[in-house]
């Protein structure tokens, strides 16, 4: 319920921001495709793996939709962006193979590892990917519609949000079904899982699949809107803020990963205005402030602060 | 009776200690089997064995006439190999509610992303094993917050979730309250009889074994030193003096 609430809250607030501000349509879309990947991170944490490497699909589907908006193969956002998403989910289907083997520390130094190793790629083979310039990502069509700069930063900026929450809904059933009661429980007792003639690394995988697709829409939605795409995508530091947004919005709930790119993008924007040398360091306070005095991240503080207001309520 | 599991001649040494020294023993269908021994005879590695979580270094495991030794947990288990452990293994953070839930869906294989566990169509099931094991009352408890005696019930009821033709349950009693001890096997005693589950339960308590078991098996040094029925067993002068403590 409380869920059900906040994120209520946060996308009617979201969806009439843009009317009152346009110069926050971009800012408000890159918050969402980051809090979907935030998102696939959060899948992932519930079974206590952290993946440093998610930059991997974000950036793989951004090159995707690249690829194939240059190519004039597909120059239509509605076909862009699932196509983006499932090259990401391939991918994802790919490597999940081999990195659901492993746990804790030697999870997530695979996936930054592999993440790293396409970073590479992306900047050495020059002549195909464009180096550290990267790739223009010529805008596409809408439905068949070619609509000016503004119109279209707005359209993508609302179906942005609708997928988000259609991903938000699906993940939040997904965690109450068996399936995510069984991703829950490899953090909690894999000896049982086994002996449930259930197979962990099936769950994990079928989890870090869904992860990868989470991943791939916030990449495919990211080159449309930015129109550029670059290896710094894939570089770990996007990796390690999809953690930090994750564990700044809370695991607690779907709403989180959410209000964590929200908060990520005005701590951001904020430092580097009035703190451009130190903006780093004001991003590891916050990040410490979380950990040490609200580890269930803005969500938990949302949250509880609803359940004391309705308690309140009810006592009156 | 035929036998539904045969473990023959298992053997496993950890370093310097032989934790089991040519064990055999077979089971048949419907039997209740006590293990009883000394601590540090072997009594859990046996079951491990059986179950997949060890393999032995030589030796075989057949169970329902099929070669089971080096199969996974998982494997065994859907085989129709159910456990409970001496110390408990459950979703400690879940509810007791979904540990029952979640062992009903691996039974069925029903892994639906749209299906929430608190619609789940064998709920009724999940109520009828809790109330089996006592445990109606604290459905929606976190596990993590029961004492040991009601976890080590609850991880019973998980393991006859999965409607198993044979459970291996680890001192089922321990941590039970002396007046509960007789109330809970009971119950248990007739949902096996009910299912037709085999049993084989290591058991400290000989009042237990004496009421319970139709046939005992005394472990020593990793394998079995006498076998019979819990009245040859309980009266044997080397089981009064070893296992039970009273010197004749």
């Amino acid at each position: 319920m409380r869920q059900l609430v906040i994120g209520a809250v946060l996308i009617v607030a979201l969806a009439v921001f843009p009317l009152f501000s346009p110069w926050s349509t971009v800012i408000l879309t890159l918050a969402l495709c980051e809090g979907l990947a935030a998102l696939g991170i959060l899948v992932l944490l519930r079974a206590g793996q952290v993946s440093f490497g998610h930059g991997l699909f974000f950036s793989f589907s951004a090159y995707a939709v690249a690829f194939l908006a240059t190519a004039r193969l597909g120059h239509e956002a509605l076909v862009l962006i699932p196509v983006g998403m499932a090259a990401s989910g391939l991918l994802a289907a790919i490597v999940g193979l081999f990195v659901v083997r492993y746990r804790a520390i030697f999870f997530g130094m695979l996936n930054l590892a592999i993440s790293m190793v396409f970073f590479s790629l992306l900047e050495k083979l020059f002549s195909i990917t464009g180096g550290a310039d990267g790739k223009r990502v010529p805008r596409p069509t809408f439905a068949g519609i070619e609509l000016g700069r503004e119109q279209f930063e707005l359209t993508i900026f609302y179906l942005t949000l609708v997928l988000a929450i259609v991903a938000a809904l699906f993940v939040a059933r997904y965690l109450l079904s068996p399936g995510g009661k069984a991703l829950e429980a490899i953090k909690s007792n894999e000896t049982r899982l086994e002996y449930l003639g259930v197979s962990p690394r099936k769950v994990l995988y079928g989890a870090y699949v869904l992860s990868g697709l989470l991943a791939g829409l916030g990449g495919a939605v990211i080159a449309l809107v930015s129109g550029h795409v670059t290896p710094e995508l894939a570089y770990w530091v996007r990796s390690g803020e999809f953690v930090f947004i994750a564990i700044l919005g809370g695991i607690g709930g779907v709403a989180g990963p959410f209000l964590g790119a929200l908060m990520f993008k005005i701590i951001r924007g904020y430092a580097a205005v009035y703190a451009p040398e130190t903006w780093h360091a004001v991003l590891g306070i916050m990040l410490l402030a979380i950990i040490f005095f609200a580890p269930a991240g803005l969500f938990g503080i949302l949250s509880g602060k609803l359940g004391r207001a309705v308690r309140r309520e009810g006592g009156q | 009776m035929s036998a539904i599991l045969e473990a023959d001649d298992l053997n496993l040494r950890f370093g310097g200690v032989q934790a089991a020294a040519g064990a055999t023993l077979t089971v048949r269908a419907n039997e209740r089997i006590a293990i009883i021994g000394p601590n540090g005879a072997g009594k859990t590695t046996f079951i491990n064995l059986c179950t997949g979580y060890l393999k032995p270094q030589s030796g075989r495991v057949i169970f329902d006439g099929r070669d089971v030794t080096r199969l996974s947990p998982r494997a065994i288990t859907r085989l129709g190999i159910g456990r409970s452990f001496q110390i408990p293994q459950l979703f400690l953070d879940n509810t007791v509610i979904d540990n029952l839930l979640l062992a009903l869906s691996a039974r069925e294989g029903s892994w639906s992303p749209f299906l929430v566990m608190e619609r789940h169509p064998k709920a009724e099931e999940m109520w009828e094993l809790l109330e089996l094991v006592g445990l109606r009352d604290i459905g929606d408890r976190v596990v993590r917050e029961l004492p040991e005696g009601m976890r080590k019930l609850i991880d019973i009821a998980v393991a006859l979730a999965l409607e198993p033709k044979l459970i291996f349950m680890d001192e089922p009693t321990s941590g039970v309250s002396s007046t509960e001890k007789f109330q809970v096997m009971d119950t248990l005693t007739r949902v096996l009889d009910a299912r037709a589950t085999t049993a084989v339960f290591v058991e400290h308590d000989m009042d237990v074994v004496a009421r319970y078991a139709n046939r005992v098996a005394v472990w020593s040094g990793g394998r079995i030193a006498l076998e019979g029925t819990p009245e040859e067993v309980l009266n044997h002068p080397d089981v009064l003096e070893t296992v039970i403590g009273v010197g004749v």
